[in-house]
């Protein structure tokens, strides 16, 4: 069942995830964006670029962020307007081989605002990974009924 | 080699065409680890009252940096790509992007500005689908800043 305007209030939760990521979640995002700067699969090549080592790709935290919002909403297409200002890198560490996260992302969402003409509701997203928040002013504008 | 401060104002036309696909749609949702089935089944896609499978919130970030490329790759911009940090970003959608759908998007340089060494560049992509008969829908625009670092920072 979607949400409804009527029923919510700012400040309410609407979810919360933990989205664990490896490099191997890193290549596949490379290959199926098209971005292939190697600070997001190669170590050696990011420490010489001075980054603390491999780091996600922005817009793979932006992309798995947002899923929190989509499967509330139950229609990606109400997602109408998405934004964010990307301030820390996610560090992700080699984990190949075995089962463990090489990075874990904390994704919350709240109600930042709604709009009962326009019929959205503008949902704040805290994402956090390392105890840093890496996104900032990260709000997605839904659509709904 | 420094940002050239001329980039502001400059736009790029919309040259090539982008055709989504079904799989590159089911690809991309399952790099962002999307689970909804309007990505991957059509006949939920239709359920919805899309003609097709649906696009995640962030598909279109394909289709505005293969027009962010063709400024990266200016060799008149002076921008070093391996120095290049994304600083921002948003997508405004007009309409939904569907498997089938032909895109085409033109680049605006909408500010440069000199940051220590280096330079925020902010871009904007207008992205349209072509209907036939030089017909145009718009689609999506999407806004982007990049920082491109300078020497030590």
């Amino acid at each position: 069942m979607s949400p409804t305007i009527a029923e919510l209030e700012v400040g309410q939760e609407i979810a919360s995830r933990s989205i664990a990521v490896t490099r191997q979640d890193l290549v596949r995002y490379a290959g199926a964006s098209g971005d292939f700067n190697p600070i997001h699969w190669n170590e050696a090549f990011a420490t010489s670029v001075e980054l603390p080592g491999v780091i996600a790709h922005g817009m793979f935290t932006m992309g798995s962020a947002v899923q929190l919002v989509t499967d509330w909403a139950g229609d990606p297409a109400a997602v109408v307007d998405y934004q964010t200002r990307f301030t820390k890198p996610v560090v992700v560490a080699d984990t190949t081989g075995t089962a463990g996260a090489g990075a874990v992302i904390d994704v919350t969402g709240v109600v930042g605002a709604l709009d009962a003409d326009a019929g959205t509701a503008r949902i704040d997203l805290t994402v956090v990974a390392a105890g840093q928040k890496v996104l900032m002013k990260c709000q997605a504008v839904v659509k709904l009924s | 080699m420094s940002i050239n401060p001329d980039l502001q104002g400059r736009s790029y036309p919309a040259v090539e065409v982008y055709d989504v696909g079904r799989e590159k749609i089911r690809e991309f949702a399952k790099a962002v680890k999307a689970s909804h089935p309007a990505h991957f089944d059509v006949e939920a896609a239709k359920a919805l009252g899309y003609s097709d499978l649906v696009g995640p919130p962030t598909f279109a970030i394909i289709v505005a940096q293969r027009a962010d490329a063709q400024l990266i790759e200016d060799p008149d911009s002076g921008i070093d790509f391996s120095r290049v940090v994304h600083a921002d970003q948003r997508f405004t959608h007009h309409r939904p992007i569907v498997a089938g759908d032909q895109l085409i998007a033109e680049l605006h340089v909408d500010g440069v500005r000199a940051m220590g060494g280096g330079a925020m560049i902010t871009t904007r992509a207008e992205i349209s689908a072509v209907l036939g008969d030089n017909q145009r829908e718009k689609v999506a625009t999407t806004t982007s800043s990049i920082l491109v670092r300078g020497e030590g920072q």
